[in-house]
């Protein structure tokens, strides 16, 4: 009785034209389209039912013909709080199929896991969150507010993965015709994903439509992968043709499979087609291998710019001034907890806080490399076994204080929009925009210090400190606080690599042990105090980890590297790139 | 003035001694959960839990008219000193039950030890299975009860093709190793199955991801089944989503993922990949609301999650009390045999009944990643699936069953030649 008054009111809202408060994609819709689309969904409807769930499929027949036969979206939407997954997805068939410019928005809501009900009164809403921690529910279907309700009161509407995989295409179906080319270029890669005879009608048209060449790739590419199937032998021919040097894994896919089914049939004509087939196939290999081969040398840079970011700091405390700073990691830690603090300072500025951070961290992370010198290190300059110890001895002490300040659990650190998604080089090979970042920033860190050290003051009066110190106290530099400012500095750098890690791995009290072993293995291996062999020991260490990798697996890749670099250290103790001169030799 | 300060001392002495007289009417808890080193992360809200529920039973008025008294211990995540903690407990404390350990390697450096000394434990996580103590209980999840149920449930999703990832030790390594067998039981054919190990900590996820990606992108619907572990879980979701991997693409199936590590991730990239718990906090029923009010009141933070374990936990807590007052006793010989065929409600629904093979009967449920860092349940078994300690899927451990109760008495008893193995064997074959 309920859900009946309620639908009432819905429809009743729905036809005085009240929009449902959702996103609008500008849509053109020309005539033809929408009957595409319609005929399209329609055939989907036998589809893929054999991948549901044995105890969800049994009870569905008696009500999906009872669903085909509702046309309002009203009562469609209505049946969903009650209805399993099976059902749901049946509904939200018929809901694409209704001619209806509501319909896309209302989807997308479900999608996106915005679309509530009320436990009580079987209303589907939005919610909004209130300052009293409140939620306030709009009705999905009139936009009339419904008052407020605790969190626990509004139930989703739950979807489940093969819902939403169904979705996405329901979606990218409708919004081909989209005037954003963005909008246009993700649909069209959702189309060729699920790529069969239904979708023909609506890919002629949308290529006959589109003036974007890429698109329009995508687009062919899905069309000659449907044509393979023709029982044209032209068709077939040039449906081949058009996936040569095709990157996209569905066209290889396809081509596949094409040959499997045709091996089996031993017609003359397709004897050709399955040789010609094979040959593209083959092609399509070499460039895989191409891809595959640059994937992995820009895995190994990225991984390399990691443990320059990492080591770059150590370079300094460890390689100029000889410190063996066990604390180096928490250093690091610092400074990835400094941009958590200053993203909650400023909530709504992801990206913003992120740059914000950068001197943040450096200037947290330094001071307490100055506060740790002159309190402890200063007191035990040329006893590497006691620095050692006092360091390990400050690290276990700065973890326990993060532990104590912001609790065991790891903190979240958002990404920023610019940093998510990826760099698309060519169909088959992406690079993620947040490691392309990484090795940028590491690089320009690296650059600037450089210049810092060879080019400033500063810089001249901490070398000349670290080649001949009673030299330099002599010349009126005040080495003590050189010393001091030098280790802020590396420390400081060790904050900014937190800053660059909190976007890669976990912010937690334990983020600096994880990356000190590595450091001191960058340091060693590269030649202590030479920051050229800290870039060319971290990259060289990347890319013969991802080298190994796929050979050897993740564990034994980093074994090998090791006893890889022990041997080295065995041949060249000073590493790479030794420092030649008096000052080392003491 | 003397004379006030002898009354002073007079009213101190007299408090102490009534401290101390009271001190022996309690019963000790023993708290054995790392509170900090790596597993604090984890451990740390066990030991809360712990806290909580022994101060609810308090305010009952504690158990056989005595208070029960905590006794917390830190054992850093360092696993020799589980041990040395636990014998500490047992010997020095002189306890009458320990609550702890998450690791399967810290159970099994604290297993001698209560077994040497006749103590009681409740392991409240998720194993590996192939163990079988007279000492003690296991209230999370046996591979059948966790790993096997969500399986089933991707292949019903039409899943094809699996990589098996995890963390390089013996709770992955078994699971995969018993998940593998079962596959090829299922017809999976050798290569349709991936399977990867990294170290602990892994964070640089590039190449594997990318693998996953290439694997799962041959036409054949593909799916992860995860036992990656811990702190490593976040660089590689966080992977995935850079790569552009999403849930309806290549679904993960975690076992080692719950609300709790999801606090620390920003879940949005991640809405959609699954875990298979025996507890989800988002599961309605009255008396999880009520658990769920109790913690964050306990915690004073109204954002604190609850999690698996933590219901495990709270079974095993509520099963000891119940078992101690039926024994009316204490005593670890007395409580044991009480404790089999207890029952004590889930906080997801139903009842939870303790096994003489000490497992529990639990229902397994799935459930979908969201938005707000909670998981949707998409699928609940019909009724509860008996944990069993020793797996059918091993050829070294197909015969063997345990059985605590008379007349068998045995961890691994072996259903073909009739015969106990001994708990020495048992250990072996557990490694």
């Amino acid at each position: 009785m309920k859900r009946i008054i309620t639908s009432l009111i819905c429809i009743f809202a729905f036809s005085s034209g009240v929009q449902a408060n959702a996103k609008s994609d500008n849509l053109i819709k020309p005539p033809g389209f929408a009957d595409a689309i319609e005929t399209l969904a329609l055939a989907n409807t036998g589809n893929s039912e054999l991948s549901q769930p044995k105890i969800e499929s049994e009870k569905n027949n008696s009500q999906s013909t009872l669903i085909s036969s509702i046309k309002s979206l009203d009562e469609l939407a209505g049946q969903l709080i009650t209805a399993d997954y099976v059902t749901k997805k049946e509904i939200i068939r018929n809901i694409a199929t209704l001619k209806d410019s509501r319909a896309l928005p209302f989807i997308e809501s479900i999608l996106q896991g915005e679309l509530f009900y009320i436990k009580k009164s079987d209303q589907l809403v939005y919610r909004q969150l209130l300052d009293n921690k409140k939620y306030l529910a709009v009705s999905a279907l009139n936009g009339s507010e419904l008052g407020e309700f605790k969190k626990r009161k509004l139930k989703k509407i739950g979807i489940n993965n093969n819902l939403r995989g169904e979705m996405k295409t329901i979606i990218a179906t409708l919004k081909i015709t989209s005037t954003d080319p963005i909008l246009r270029e993700h649909a069209a890669l959702e189309i060729l994903k699920g790529a069969n005879e239904n979708t023909l009608t609506l890919i002629d048209l949308a290529i006959s439509k589109e003036t974007d060449s890429s698109i329009n790739e995508i687009l062919m590419t899905a069309q000659a992968i449907i044509h393979l199937k023709s029982v044209d032998p032209l068709k077939r021919i040039d449906a081949i043709k058009s996936l040569e040097d095709s990157l996209y894994v569905e066209s290889r896919n396809a081509l596949m499979l094409f040959i499997n089914e045709n091996k089996l049939n031993n017609s003359e004509t397709s004897k050709e087609e399955i040789t010609y087939a094979q040959e593209t196939v083959n092609g399509i290999d070499k460039l895989v291998t191409l891809n595959n081969v640059a994937e992995n040398i820009y895995f190994g840079v990225s991984l390399g710019s990691v443990l320059l970011l990492a080591a770059i700091g150590l370079a300094i405390t460890f390689g100029v001034m000889g410190v063996i700073n066990m604390a180096h990691g928490e250093m690091i830690m610092l400074g990835a907890y400094t941009t958590f603090v200053i993203q909650q300072l400023m909530p709504n500025h992801a990206g913003l806080s992120l740059i914000v951070a950068i001197p943040a961290a450096f200037l947290v992370s330094g001071l307490m490399g100055v506060l740790i010198e002159r309190t402890v290190i200063r007191h035990l300059y040329g006893r590497p076994l006691e620095t050692l110890l006092a360091t390990f001895g400050i690290s276990l002490v700065l973890q326990q204080a993060v532990r104590s300040i912001f609790g065991p659990l790891n903190q979240d650190v958002l990404t920023p929009s610019w940093m998510a998604g990826t760099f698309t080089v060519n169909a088959g090979l992406e690079l993620t925009f947040n490691r392309l970042y990484i090795i940028i920033f590491s690089l320009l860190v690296l650059a600037t210090l450089a210049v810092v050290l060879k080019k400033t003051l500063f810089g001249l009066q901490m070398r000349a400190v670290t080649m001949n110190r009673p030299m330099a106290s002599s010349m009126g530099i005040r080495t003590g606080w050189v010393d001091a400012l030098t280790f802020g500095l590396g420390s400081g750098i060790a904050g900014i690599a937190g800053v660059a890690l909190s976007q890669l791995t976990n912010v937690g009290p334990n983020l600096g042990q994880a990356y000190i072993i590595d450091s001191f293995m960058v340091v060693v291996f590269g030649g202590v105090g030479n920051l050229w062999g800290t870039l060319v020991g971290a990259m060289s260490l990347g890319i013969a980890n991802k080298v190994f990798e796929p050979m050897a697996g993740a564990v034994l890749a980093k074994i090998i590297v090791l006893v890889a670099i022990i041997l080295f250290i065995q041949k060249r103790p000073r590493g790479l790139f030794a420092l030649k001169g008096r000052a080392v030799e003491d | 003035m003397i004379k006030k300060l002898s009354k002073a001392v007079g009213v101190a002495a007299l408090t102490l001694s009534a401290a101390m007289a009271q001190a022996s009417e309690t019963i000790k808890v023993g708290v054995l959960h790392s509170l900090s080193g790596t597993m604090a992360i984890s451990e740390t809200t066990l030991k809360d839990t712990v806290l909580m529920m022994i101060e609810e039973q308090n305010k009952k008025g504690g158990l056989l008219g005595k208070k029960l008294e905590p006794v917390v211990v830190d054992p850093a995540s360092n696993w020799p000193l589980f041990a040395e903690k636990t014998r500490e407990l047992l010997a020095k404390e002189k306890v009458d039950v320990i609550f702890g350990c998450w690791t399967s390697v810290s159970r099994k450096s604290v297993l001698p030890v209560v077994e040497e000394l006749n103590g009681l434990l409740f392991y409240p996580v998720q194993y590996e299975g192939e163990e079988s103590s007279k000492n003690v209980f296991y209230t999370g999840a046996a591979p059948n009860q966790q790993a096997i149920p969500a399986v089933d449930y991707l292949m019903n999703q039409g899943v094809k093709r699996w990589v098996l990832a995890g963390t390089d030790y013996v709770y992955p390594r078994t699971t995969n190793k018993i998940l593998e067998s079962y596959l090829k039981s299922k017809g999976v054919s050798e290569k349709d199955i991936l399977v990867n190990y990294t170290p602990f900590g892994h964070s640089d996820w590039q190449t594997i991801v990318s693998d996953i990606k290439k694997f799962g992108s041959t036409g054949k619907k593909a799916a992860v089944v995860s036992t990656v572990n811990g702190d490593a879980n976040v660089p590689f979701y966080k992977e995935l989503a850079n790569q552009g991997i999403s849930s309806d693409d290549i679904p993960v199936v975690a076992f080692s993922v719950g609300e709790e590590e999801l606090s620390g991730f920003d879940t949005k990239p991640l809405v959609g990949h699954l875990a298979a718990w025996n507890y989800f906090m988002s599961a309605e029923s009255d008396l999880n609301d009520e658990f769920i009010d109790a913690w964050h009141a306990f915690t004073k933070n109204e954002d604190r999650t609850t999690n698996d374990p933590m219901e495990a936990t709270y079974i095993g807590f509520e099963m000891w009390a119940k078992a101690v007052t039926k024994a009316g006793s204490v005593d670890v010989d007395k409580v044991r045999p009480a404790m089999y065929g207890l029952k004590v409600p889930n906080l997801t629904g139903g009842t939870a009944v303790m096994n003489t093979n000490h497992h529990l009967s639990k229902p397994v449920l799935i459930g979908e990643i969201q938005e707000d860092g909670q998981f949707d349940i998409v699928w609940k078994t019909d009724g509860v699936v008996k944990g069993d300690a020793w797996t059918d899927f091993l050829p070294e451990s197909k015969n063997l069953m345990s059985d605590w109760a008379a007349p068998i008495s045995c961890g691994n008893y072996n259903t073909v030649s009739k015969t106990c193995a001994g708990s020495e064997v048992a250990g072996q074959q557990a490694m």
